[in-house]
């Protein structure tokens, strides 16, 4: 139902939207199909090509952060909403905790720990282990990843689980089903959007973080936010092959997206975030 | 009773240490139609879930059919439930709602789809395999949990307040139709309610519960003739409640008269709750009458009229065919059969 006053009411936010959504991507996209001079090249775009490992190990350590983020968060958001209120407030509080501390300086705790002469390493020499290589592994981006993500995969989880009247659950145990199956039938599909949205919540950021990268990861694990950043802020500065990356990146993620709501039924796209 | 299917003994449980019930005993026959009620509460719904599984005693024993089942959890007991708002799955349409039993025990995909038909042809929903439960009214709603639960064949049926959401005229539509439900599949309908018109229209046996006990358990014509004491007669139906005095066996003396009755057994001069019905009151000329009261308010309730009267000091509930003035003085008779005698009440109500 449109009427002229919601229309009236929608109108700053699609200004909104035009100056800072569509007209910065319409500036990837021309820039990235552009050369200085303004003509028409699809040389930056194939260039992207050289880069697949980095793509590729971008995508892979995303994707194992993410299930990382819902191995942990799915069991603690489901018992998190069985809490009584009071507890519930408290972890939630806990949860959002560490967020209100700045991004670098909580990557950067990390550093120190996993150091070769860091916390980590002088605690297990002490019962006579190690030293082991933690810091600049792929492990310790992974490990950052799951840390500073994990609330945006808990968060949505929940909201969806407090919805989950227990009623529900006692329907589903009264007509047979162990706990396996309350969760198979009954508690994940309910949670399916909280699902879709924490993983995107999480897969998103982590495909294109570049300070977890480059703090954790040393030189060795560039990803591709590492290099978009490269060819803006960095040496290598072209902000056309910069733009082209940017778009691969868009697409990549617009591409693993729409595989991950194919696991979803029509249905159920309320509550989900694409 | 050889055909007893449900046994509680000496249930007591307790809330953050507040006692909701203590010490209940109860006996539940087989293929009955047995209604817990009470007001708000009084236990009836807890004890519901203790035979569900969903509460666990603090002390005593449930027995199923003579075996003892407390530490059965819900999903491996013979009883299925019908939720208070149904708590239907959100996610499945209704004919996956009712089939989810089934696909739990993986039944076979051809005796699924005829059980479910056979559920939906009970219930009077047949076509609505495919519609979203979350879409249906509440009517609708209700009979898909019914089917839900029937579709496993339980032995006992629970049924918690299962009308309390709908409407009047639907509420008395699905009271005949779970009657009929219960008649021809001859399962346990045990069913809680604090709503006692429901519960004498489709009991076979009425528990009357108040404060985590049981007041009376009876038929529900025993129930609303023989109350046994003045809680039970005061919430099945309306009851003028009197303080008398049993002078002795079949005589008793209220309201400033002395009256026959027929009860008998109580000690010389004891004190008790005498228990009139506002429909077994006749209303007489003035003289005529055992009592006499005035008038204060007279009421029209479509099949009579509800007056009250003032009969030696206290308000009289009458129901009568007949109007009469206000502030007119009316006499009473009383047949001795109608004069319910009941033990005083240790608290009051």
């Amino acid at each position: 139902m449109k009427t002229k006053h919601s229309s009236l009411f929608t109108l700053p936010y699609l200004i909104w939207s035009l100056i800072f959504i569509i007209v910065p991507m319409g500036l990837v996209v021309l820039f990235a199909f552009t050369t200085e001079s303004g003509q028409f090249t699809l040389d930056y775009v194939s260039q992207v090509g050289e880069y697949t490992n980095v793509l590729i190990r971008s995508v892979w350590l995303a994707a194992i952060a993410t299930v990382i983020c819902l191995l942990i968060g799915y069991p603690l958001a489901f018992i998190m909403s069985r809490m009584p209120g009071f507890q519930q407030q408290t972890m939630l509080m806990l949860i959002m905790l560490p967020m209100w501390m700045n991004f670098l300086l909580r990557t950067y705790a990390w550093m120190t720990i996993l150091e070769k002469n860091g916390l980590l390493n002088k605690l297990l020499g002490l019962v006579g282990l190690g030293p082991f290589d933690m810091i600049n592994t792929q492990g310790a981006v992974v490990l950052g990843m799951v840390y500073n993500y994990l609330p945006f995969m808990i968060l949505p989880l929940y909201s969806i689980m407090t919805k989950i009247d227990n009623r529900t659950i006692e329907a589903a145990q009264d007509l047979g089903a162990n706990t396996k199956n309350v969760f198979l039938r009954i508690v994940i599909p309910m949670s399916m959007p909280g699902i879709s949205t924490g993983i995107t919540m999480v897969f998103v950021p982590s495909v294109s973080t570049f300070i977890i990268s480059r703090m954790l990861g040393g030189g060795g694990n560039l990803l591709i936010g590492d290099l978009i950043d490269l060819q803006f802020l960095g040496n290598a500065y072209n902000p056309h092959l910069g733009s082209a990356i940017s778009l691969v990146l868009m697409v990549l993620i617009l591409l693993c997206m729409s595989l991950l709501n194919q696991f979803n039924g029509d249905e159920e796209r309320e509550g989900m975030l694409l | 009773m050889s055909n007893t299917i449900i046994s509680l003994r000496d249930i007591v449980v307790e809330f953050d240490g507040q006692r909701v019930l203590e010490g209940l005993n109860l006996d539940i026959h087989d293929k009955e139609f047995v209604t817990f009620l009470g007001p708000s509460g009084c236990g009836k719904t807890t004890t519901l879930r203790i035979i569900g599984g969903f509460v666990d005693p603090k002390e005593g024993d449930v027995f199923f059919e003579g075996k003892r089942i407390n530490d059965l959890p819900p999903h491996k007991r013979h009883v299925n439930t019908v939720f208070q708002r149904y708590a239907l799955f959100p996610h499945l349409n209704v004919f996956e709602n009712i089939a989810f039993g089934l696909r739990i025990q993986k039944r076979p995909e051809p005796e699924v789809k005829e059980r479910v038909s056979e559920m939906l042809a009970l219930v009077n929903l047949k076509g609505y395999e495919k519609r979203n439960v979350n879409l249906l009214s509440g009517g609708q709603q209700q009979r898909v949990a019914i089917a839900r639960a029937l579709v496993n064949h339980p032995r006992v049926l629970l049924l918690d307040e299962p009308l309390g959401a709908l409407d009047l005229k639907l509420r008395k539509e699905m009271q005949t139709e779970l009657k009929r439900i219960q008649k021809s599949t001859g399962i346990t309908f045990i069913y809680v309610t604090h709503d006692q018109e429901e519960a004498l229209t489709m009991s076979d046996t009425v528990v009357v519960m108040n404060d985590g006990d049981i007041q009376q358990i009876g038929t529900p014509e025993d129930i609303y003739n023989e109350p046994k004491n003045a809680f039970v007669a005061d919430f099945i139906g309306e009851s003028n409640i009197i303080d008398g005095i049993m002078l002795r066996d079949c005589f008793v003396e209220f309201a400033g008269a002395q009256f026959v009755c027929v009860d008998k057994g109580f000690a010389p001069s004891e004190p008790v709750d005498v228990v009139i019905r506002p429909e077994d009151v006749k209303v007489v000329p003035e003289g005529e009458g055992q009592l006499s009261g005035m008038v204060e308010s007279v009421t029209f309730k479509g099949v009579h009229f509800e007056m009250s009267v003032t009969v030696y000091g206290q308000e009289w509930l009458i129901h009568s065919t007949q109007s009469q003035e206000v502030g007119s003085v009316i006499g009473m008779r009383l047949n001795p059969e109608d004069i319910h005698i009941m033990k005083k009440m240790e608290e009051t109500l």
